[in-house]
């Protein structure tokens, strides 16, 4: 169960078939012929998409405006009733807040603590540990957020779970409580098992990118006497620095996407205080039968996720780092 | 002083690789626990939870997938199928389309495409839903297929892109000199060549529609064509009580997924180290 370490280099593609007289000239002329009927290899993609991800992004825009029964089917033009609402919604900008913290402590620990537990685990000087170690961090990310989240479910349960047992034996019987129960704890609880699901794929990610690091920079600095710590700061960390910056984003937009966990978890409770963009943006359609206002928030997270995804685009346009 | 230092490195080594060990235990533990709970008693999960079991009850797995398990991996392994299949192609022809066919408008039928990856699931639920009513499409597997088609072949056409942009041009010339189609080009030249990302893609793709959870809760509703992620929920509210059974039912959706892992790993790693970094 172990990572071999020829398998992280860049994917390399074979080399081509023995075929070395290419007339150049003529193939150029032949590529040229513009082709209306070459439009089928990418129109299944195309209309796949546009029915089914870029309409509903405009339709989801328009029902924002109205007031929706969906059991009657009656659809009112309210316009921007939603919005002047959600804004005045103290749960809307709870999810917000919720949203935010788990971006926030994702980045601390999924990215940077994930950095340094990869510069760790790159430090070994056992491949097969570091294989074996890459390896074991990154099974939670196998599996589905459903399975992790019944699992913490039962492991802050406070008859049977783990958690309060543990605290128990460690003489810590103070802090035993129902994680999930309480309004203050609840949110954190789910963050908890997200970075226990989620710290191994970036991790993984990271040690990708430094081993794409070349050795010779890491041999010259230990000739001259460099150590650990400076060979981290001023190799390692500048050297992965786009990789950091991408995660960031990635993190953080996941981190506003989050639905499945909570969900299963607490489904936004108790009181609302572990609501999330997404599980209130369900809750408010499909429970409280009012649709338009769930379009609404829908468009919130789209300007949200949109806006990282803008910054992350520059991240990679930039990030070609010449050695 | 030298010494000194030695011992410091040595001491830093030795405690480095502690705490990846330590962690390690850390992050496994709930899971054997999972396991280990699947095969208990309901009275040994109060009892005490760090006991092994006493008597192994591996019938646990038995109720489980005779209380709907069974129904819901059977979907959960259709869907996957299908989904990942139609995925992989649809994204192979687009990557060939976008990289060595000329077609007209390549540069906005490519942000098209990839502008796909920033389209969060939850911003079009809502049309989706009246979208599919409408289509007579609610509460049946179609939805889910094509949902998970359409919302994956960006990620999948962006990997496989990267790695035909990097295949030579002399290919296409070889084959054209030897008078082959496109199409043929294609399918008996360009696709062969792309097998490890096309490795890459597949993995990926199964990972992501088994753990699906938002999609298969919203459009299916009926108990024989719930996959795996809401089936377990379902378990949960309907046998809440019955909990070693609940665990099986974890355990048989959780063990595929980290076999699979196991098994093809590198392809994993390439497919998501290439699709955060190119």
């Amino acid at each position: 169960m172990t990572v071999s370490d020829t398998a992280w280099k860049p994917a390399a593609p074979p080399p081509a078939p023995l075929s070395t007289k290419s007339p150049k000239s003529r193939t150029r002329k032949s590529a040229r012929t513009h082709g209306w009927r070459n439009v089928v290899w990418v129109l299944p993609a195309v209309l796949l998409l546009g029915a089914f991800a870029y309409l509903p992004l405009v339709q989801n825009l328009g029902f924002s405006f109205l007031k929706w029964d969906i059991y009657s089917g009656r659809q009112t033009f309210v316009g921007a009733d939603n919005y002047v609402r959600m804004f005045n919604d103290p749960i809307f900008w709870k999810s917000l807040l919720n949203n935010s913290l788990y971006a926030i402590i994702s980045i601390a620990f999924q990215v940077f603590g994930a950095m340094i537990l990869a510069a760790m685990i790159e430090g070994l000087r056992s491949q097969r540990w570091r294989g074996i170690l890459r390896a074991v961090y990154f099974v939670p990310s196998a599996i589905s957020l459903t399975v992790a989240g019944l699992l913490f479910y039962f492991i802050y349960e406070p008859e049977m779970g783990i958690l309060n047992a543990a605290l128990d034996f460690l003489g810590l019987g103070n802090f035993t409580q129902a994680w999930l129960g309480q309004e203050n704890t609840a949110i954190f609880a789910i963050i908890a098992m997200s970075q226990w699901q989620g710290f191994g794929y970036c991790t993984l990610l990271f040690s990708v990118a430094l081993q794409r690091i070349p050795s010779e920079l890491y041999e010259a600095a230990s000739i001259d006497g460099v150590g650990p710590f400076q060979r981290f700061f001023s190799i390692s960390l500048p050297l992965v620095r786009e990789m950091t910056g991408l995660m960031m984003i990635v993190t953080v937009s996941g981190a506003f996407q989050v639905f499945n966990e909570v969900m299963v978890m607490t489904s936004g409770g108790p009181n609302n205080s572990s609501q999330v963009l997404g599980t209130w943006l369900y809750r408010s359609g499909f429970v409280r039968n009012d649709f338009g206002y769930a379009a609404a928030v829908a468009t919130a997270v789209f300007i949200i996720t949109l806006v990282l995804a803008v910054i992350q685009l520059r991240i990679s346009k930039k990030r070609r780092v010449q050695w | 002083m030298v010494t000194r230092s030695a011992l410091l490195l040595v001491l830093g080594r030795v405690l480095i690789k502690a705490f990846l060990v330590a962690l390690a235990v850390v992050v496994v533990y709930p899971l054997v626990w999972m396991l280990l709970n699947g095969v208990k008693s309901n009275a040994e999960l109060f009892s005490n939870p760090f006991a092994l079991p006493v008597a192994w009850k591996w019938e646990n797995y038995i109720t489980a997938w005779n209380r709907g398990v069974g129904d819901y991996l059977t979907t959960s392994v259709l869907v996957t199928v299908a989904s990942t299949i139609a995925t992989v192609f649809i994204s192979a022809w687009a990557a060939y389309g976008l990289t060595r066919v000329n077609i007209p408008f390549n540069r906005v039928v490519l942000i098209l495409i990839l502008g796909g990856l920033m389209l969060a699931p939850t911003v079009a639920l809502i049309p989706l839903v009246k979208m599919f009513q409408s289509l007579g499409l609610y509460n049946n597997l179609w939805a889910l297929l094509i949902l998970y088609t359409a919302f994956r072949v960006p990620f999948t056409t962006f990997l496989i892109r990267a790695y035909m942009m990097d295949l030579p041009a002399e290919v296409d010339e070889a084959a054209s000199v030897d008078g082959a189609s496109k199409a043929r080009a294609f399918w008996q030249v360009i696709l062969p060549m792309c097998k490890p990302i096309l490795v890459s893609t597949v993995l990926l793709n199964i990972l992501f529609t088994w753990n699906e959870y938002l999609f298969a809760m919203v459009f299916t509703s009926g108990g024989a064509l719930q996959t795996l992620p809401v089936g377990l929920t379902n378990l949960m509210s309907k046998h809440g009580t019955d909990y070693p059974v609940v665990f099986a039912g974890m355990a048989i959706a959780a063990i595929p997924v980290i076999v699979l892992f196991f098994a093809g790993q590198r392809y994993f790693i390439r497919g998501l180290a290439d699709g955060v970094g190119k």
